[in-house]
């Protein structure tokens, strides 16, 4: 198991939260707790096997989160000082002084175990700071001459992070964790007298470091030496027919409908009403909890901040609560939401969950979500015994557009592929696809999911919810799967031609 | 170390061949609040260093958070080794010459704070109060951010930009959530905010709503307030990229290669521009470029920036450039602004003015979720949201229910009917990203109201 980096662990950290912490408890702080991070991201983009931009940048500072007075009150600095600390704790607790006339709803936070000084570090093996950039360039070069051979452009991105995190509270929990994560992504283009399209690498983003770049955990020979050739027939394919399909849908994309339809919806402060100026709200409402038919009794759903490789996974997450799983929707009724401490008290649901988290050092925490993952049908299909299944469809690969209502409703996305099935097998590329639905008539209509032989872990780095604005990493893990009669829309004629 | 000076000392540290230091100094205050409640705040300061080495044609970017005097030597020192380790940049080029020092160059930064809201807060809660007796719920978020950019070069550049952002969002719903309105407003410091004023118009829009008119999908007569085509119109422009044109990635490609540059794109003779001048929305006039991109070039930083018409009578007069670009390209270099401004022909109507010439369409409120289907045609899929409107015979006479759009901003200028009078207006998607906008209201003939949506 890797270590926290030396450099983080000798930052001040205990000499700053102990002056933090107590200027408010002198200040009267009901509670109080200390956050210092550093967030290193190093982002490389080639252009044609060329070097288009770099960018190498950290952020570095530390957070008071107090409640004064049953009003939350939060600041942040950047000085690496006990006296700066303290002054920063003295702003918090004045925020929630001002803020008083305006709070309506007191504070309070349901109970967590106190678990000491604890360390937490994600499963990785290469650092990929560790790599010069010159030699991640040179890899992204090579792959993308290699897809220069088979298309007009190609560009290259690889993003990286490493997210270290100091907490401390005034209950006494202590955490000093350390994770990174990587996601590589190449994109094809290509122009033929049909138009001009492109097409991506699948390839998810991961809580790998740099291995996942030089053969742990996907094959990059494979999908880069395929990718050519499913670009050229896409482009020879013709527009798809709109109308009702049999879908089969693979996890690289089915993982972004289960963000967008399931991961978002079942946020209870989403629930609750305090997204409802900006994200939105959710159409499964706290009073169906245990009733809403989410979805066929085929649909298993659980929340976590365990799985390894997982990009919302942590030991401990931002309010110093110890990572779980949890049911969400159980054999497609919905049976529990993704909480933070303040929610959970407040709905009497006990324990927090785990999904308290903040993006940097100068954001408040909120509940953000867990890696949300549908269960593969144990001794399920293969996607081949899917599409076997089906009469008239499409199947669907890879994740492109995506667009989703204020309530979690009305759905529509499109893919970097898609293909006609016809009498049970694929009958080659389509285009112009995009298929829209409303939430629950959606995973109402998933007859069979595939078993565990087609699950992937698939995710984003960028998740954004909140104000101010805040990103979040969040995997997915699905099978494939079928879903009957869905509206496939030509976005041609979607857009009047 | 102020500022000023770790510009200078980092200057002093490099052994490049050259360099450019940009330092951000951040200060931000916010209330978020819901159900007539707050739910956060905080205020934040951060500090950020970044510099910039070249070694040749290569290129070494550094950015690090926080940096103390002792750190400075080590940042600049990883920024000159990896423009030396570096591929040659494609963009490579001379740096921007220095010229006279900004005016402020040597002034403190203030930060702000959460006085800032000293005013705003207690009519925030008088607001609260009101919509509490009226029934409604009050929801939304006001911010205050000030960012101080000093950028210095080998080359002599000293430039800063002091640049206020600030604004409210204001989200009033019924009681029971079915009915929803909202209102955003940009400000440079709060003390111009009338939030009495805003929940009064939310509170009218209520009152509308309380007659519920249910309509298919299918294509309708649309009034698009300020908003609304601030939303569409930053898309285009954040789409306009020169070299994705060249490359006959984007809408603004043209058939056979080349741009569209020249081409009539608006039936109507419709300007969009920006302008680091422009009253109210001013913004930073010079290039900052913390990375290279498509559309941004280290290489330009401290560039000078100035009114540029993206469209002009309705014809495709520019593109996202850098000097780069404009060289494959053959065009002017024109920089990205942080402003946006579209006009339409002189004595353009006030939306109430529209509505009341409007014989039958919808009104809406803002659009949401907004997301790009094809880029060949510019295609955007998104929500209607907080109150979409029948107006009939020149009156409001109910609420409608929400849609999912599908339309291209580029095909919407090609079939506008009316560009209305242009106002100040806050983006109610990119208003994260984008908070100048001056917007006029536009009537479409034949908006794409793909499917409907059960949200409220």
């Amino acid at each position: 198991m890797r270590q926290i980096d030396d450099d983080f662990l000798a930052l001040p950290l205990r000499r700053l939260a102990d002056a933090a912490l107590q200027r408010a408890r002198e200040l009267g702080a009901e509670h109080a707790d200390f956050r210092l991070e550093r967030i290193r991201a190093e982002t490389l983009s080639l252009y044609d096997a060329r070097l288009e931009g770099a960018a190498d940048a950290d952020d570095l500072g530390y957070a008071v989160r107090v409640v004064k007075g049953g009003t939350w009150g939060f600041a942040a600095g950047i000085d690496l000082t006990p006296e700066a600390a303290a002054r920063v704790a003295e702003q918090a607790v004045r925020v929630a002084e001002v803020s008083a006339p305006i709070n309506r709803e007191p504070i309070e936070l349901a109970p967590e175990p106190v678990h000491g000084e604890v360390t937490w570090v994600s499963s990785y093996d290469v650092d990929p700071f560790d790599v010069p950039s010159a030699d991640k360039v040179a890899l992204l070069a090579d792959w993308s001459a290699g897809l220069l051979k088979g298309a007009d452009h190609v560009s290259a991105r690889l993003l990286q992070v490493k997210e270290q995190k100091f907490y401390a509270d005034t209950a006494g929990t202590v955490t000093t964790q350390q994770r990174v994560r990587v996601h590589p992504v190449l994109n094809a283009m290509k122009a033929s007298e049909t138009g001009f399209d492109d097409m991506s690498t699948i390839a998810p983003p991961v809580g790998r470091g740099y291995e996942y770049l030089t053969g742990t955990g996907w094959d990059w020979a494979a999908e880069l030496a395929a990718l050519p050739e499913l670009l050229a027939e896409k482009l020879a394919a013709p527009s798809v027919e709109a109308g009702d399909y049999d879908l089969v849908i693979h996890p690289s994309n089915l993982w972004l409908t289960i963000h967008e339809s399931i991961g978002h919806a079942t946020e209870l402060d989403r629930a609750l009403g305090y997204e409802a100026a900006y994200a939105g709200t959710s159409f499964a409402t706290f009073d169906q909890l245990g009733e809403l038919v989410y979805g066929s009794p085929l649909m298993n759903v659980t929340g976590d901040r365990t799985v390894e490789h997982g990009l919302a996974t942590i030991g401990y997450d931002d309010e110093g609560v110890q990572g779980q799983s949890f049911d969400i929707v159980k054999d497609g009724v919905l049976v529990g939401y993704q909480l933070d401490r303040r929610m959970a008290l407040m709905k009497g649901l006990g324990r927090s969950n785990g999904c308290a988290f903040a993006d940097s050092p100068g954001h408040m925490p909120i509940q953000r979500m867990a890696n949300v993952s549908l269960a593969a049908a144990p001794g399920g299909p293969s996607t081949e015994e899917l599409i076997s299944g089906v009469e008239r469809g499409i199947y669907i690969v890879g994740d492109k557009s995506w667009s989703i209502d204020m309530q979690r409703y009305n759905f529509q996305f499109t893919g970097q592929r898609a293909y006609r099935i016809s009498h049970g097998e694929l009958a080659g590329q389509v285009r112009d696809f995009a298929y829209q639905a409303t939430t629950t008539d959606f995973w109402q209509s998933m007859e069979r999911v595939g078993g565990p032989q087609t699950y992937v872990l698939g995710g984003a780095f960028n998740c954004g919810k909140g104000q101010p604005g805040q990103v979040a990493p969040v995997s997915h893990g699905c099978p494939s799967a079928l879903f009957r009669n869905v509206r496939i829309l030509n976005t041609v004629q979607e857009g009047g031609k | 170390m102020t500022p000023q000076e770790m510009v200078e000392r980092a200057l002093e540290l490099s052994t490049a061949d050259g360099c450019v230091v940009l330092v951000d100094e951040e200060s931000t205050a916010n209330l978020r609040f819901a159900g007539n409640t707050l739910t956060t705040n905080g205020v934040a300061r951060s500090s950020r260093l970044t510099v910039i080495s070249i070694a040749g044609r290569g290129v070494g970017v550094v950015s690090r958070a926080a940096v103390r005097p002792e750190q400075l030597a080590a940042v600049v020192a990883a920024a000159d080794a990896t423009a030396r380790d570096a591929q040659p940049a494609e963009d490579a080029g001379e740096l921007v010459a220095g010229g006279p020092a900004s005016a402020s160059w040597d002034g403190p930064v203030t930060p702000t704070d959460i006085e800032v809201f000293r005013g705003f807060a207690p009519a925030l809660g008088e607001a609260f109060a009101s919509a509490e007796a009226g029934g409604r719920r009050l929801y939304g978020f006001a911010e205050h951010t000030l960012t101080t950019t000093f950028l210095g070069s080998s080359t002599g550049l000293r430039l800063r930009h002091d640049q206020p952002s600030g604004r409210l969002e204001l989200n009033a719903k019924s009681a029971d959530l079915k009915r929803s309105a909202w209102a955003g407003v940009a400000t440079r410091d709060f003390t111009d905010v009338d939030v009495a004023a805003l929940d009064a118009g939310l509170a009218q829009r209520l009152d509308w709503a309380k007659t519920r008119v249910d309509l298919p999908a299918g294509r309708y007569e649309t009034l698009l307030p300020p908003t609304a085509v601030a939303d569409l119109m930053v898309y285009l422009f954040w789409s306009a990229g020169a070299r994705d044109a060249l490359d006959g990635r984007s809408v603004f490609s043209k058939p056979g290669g080349g741009t569209r540059v020249g081409e009539r794109i608006a039936t109507l003779p419709v300007t969009l521009s920006s302008d680091p001048a422009a009253p109210g929305i001013g913004c930073a006039p010079f290039v900052t470029a913390r990375s290279s991109s498509r559309e941004s070039s280290v290489f330009d930083n401290g560039l000078p920036l100035s009114a540029t018409d993206w469209i002009a009578d309705g014809r495709l007069e520019a593109l996202l450039q850098t000097r780069y670009s404009a060289g494959l390209s053959g065009l002017p270099v024109t920089p990205s602004v942080d402003n946006l401004i579209m006009k339409g022909p002189e004595g353009g109507r006030s939306l109430e003015e529209m509505i009341a010439s409007t014989e039958r369409g919808l009104l809406l409120t803002c659009l949401w979720y907004i997301r790009q289907v094809d880029p060949q045609t510019l295609l955007l899929t998104g929500l209607t949201r907080d109150g979409v409107y029948l107006v009939e015979h020149g009156e409001v006479v109910g609420e409608v229910n929400n849609f999912r759009f599908n339309e291209s901003p580029v095909d919407l200028l090609g079939r506008l009917t009316e560009v209305g009078a242009p106002e100040q207006t806050l983006p109610r998607e990119w208003g994260d990203y984008f908070t100048r906008a001056v917007m006029p209201p536009v009537r479409v003939p034949d908006f794409n109201m793909s499917t409907v949506s059960q949200a409220s």
